[in-house]
């Protein structure tokens, strides 16, 4: 019992915290479980990273989820992933409703107005990092080749993006094992 | 139906979705905006803001709200469901071969392929802001609120919680 309420507090602090989605909240969870409650090894959390990682999805709840289950087992699991996310689902419900209510206001419809161009840097943003991942792991070319093949049957055929995405990774996937060379070339970083 | 479109609609994007919860973003929109309209772009881009604004994981937040919006508190839990189950019940039951496979190039290649895509996909919805701005506050207010918060976020190290106010506010007082 007391160390689901340890996992409530920790996450929840986590989830109070963490600004800027999930991966920039990979620090807090850090903090929580190797440092001030020493759940996990450092080496440990490392890993779970890689290998959350490895798998799609957000990377946040994820590690609330392993990490609940090493401290406590499912239930463990269970209080971890919620104290993260169901907090702030609630205060989001709250305060969008709130403003819908008002939908009808001049002023109101101003401030969804006034947003769009906020949402829209913001997502150049995130485009923009994307890129430059992208381009330190597959080099320039590779990023467009893949960019513009992908944008090209998305907005261009109208295939859906998951069919993209999955076609592009059963590819990775199933692709020979790549020979050594491609191999320390896949490793630089 | 509806139950099932709103798990579907959350369970695609991050089935596929590399990259952390961001990555996620412009998945869901092609789901909830695109596929299924249940919301306008614009709504879409409140959402976005506000879950901007506030602390913990996007993609959750997103889809608690979106799931809320579409079919009650059942929506948003299943919405919720959707993001969070698959990608962690598949780390703890495969994490021992994932370990193994941790470092592996072809798994590694995996997420540095999808990321591309993604990058399109954002740009996308980026461009599609851009439009929705000027349909919308026209283009000399979105010039200037979208110039005044690209300087704000990149340029300062303001939260960008106060520059989602900074465009409430502005379109508030100017846009009303």
């Amino acid at each position: 019992m007391k160390k689901l309420s340890q996992l409530f507090l920790a996450f929840f602090r986590i989830g109070l915290l963490g600004f800027g989605g999930g991966p920039s909240m990979i620090p807090l969870v850090h903090q929580e479980a190797v440092k001030r409650y020493t759940w996990i090894e450092d080496d440990d959390f490392s890993d779970l990273l890689a290998i959350g990682n490895t798998l799609p999805g957000p990377i946040a709840t994820k590690m609330a989820g392993i990490i609940g289950y090493r401290v406590a087992g499912i239930m463990g699991c269970l209080v971890a992933v919620l104290a993260v996310t169901v907090p702030l689902i609630v205060t989001m419900i709250i305060v969008l409703e709130a403003f819908n209510r008002f939908s009808e206001e001049r002023w109101v419809q101003g401030m969804s107005q006034g947003i769009v161009p906020v949402v829209m840097v913001m997502m150049a943003q995130l485009t923009w990092d994307f890129f430059q991942k992208s381009q330190v792991s597959l080099g320039l070319i590779g990023t467009l080749v893949i960019g513009a093949a992908a944008g090209g049957l998305i907005y261009g055929l109208g295939v859906h993006p998951g069919l993209v995405i999955g076609a592009v990774l059963l590819t990775a996937l199933l692709r020979p094992e790549p020979t050594p060379i491609e191999a320390s070339q896949g490793v630089i970083k | 139906m509806i139950y099932w479109h709103v798990f579907i609609a959350f369970f695609i994007p991050n089935i596929i979705g590399y990259g952390g919860g961001p990555a996620i973003i412009p998945l869901v929109e092609n789901e909830v905006v695109g596929r299924f309209g249940w919301m306008t772009s614009q709504e879409f881009a409140e959402t976005l803001a506000l879950g901007n604004a506030l602390p913990s994981p996007i993609a959750t937040k997103m889809a608690g709200y979106i799931g809320h919006e579409v079919a009650g508190i059942p929506g948003a839990i299943i919405a919720t469901f959707a993001t969070v189950a698959p990608s962690l019940i598949l780390m703890l039951v495969a994490l021992g071969t994932l370990y193994r496979y941790r470092h592996s190039i072809k798994v590694k290649s995996m997420s540095q392929w999808a990321r591309p895509i993604i990058m399109v996909l954002m740009g996308y919805l980026t461009w599609s802001f851009l439009a929705e701005g000027v349909a919308g506050a026209g283009l000399m207010h979105t010039s200037i609120i979208g110039g005044v918060s690209a300087v704000l976020l990149m340029a300062t190290r303001i939260h960008p919680a106060i520059v989602v106010c900074v465009g409430l506010s502005y379109g508030a007082l100017l846009l009303g």
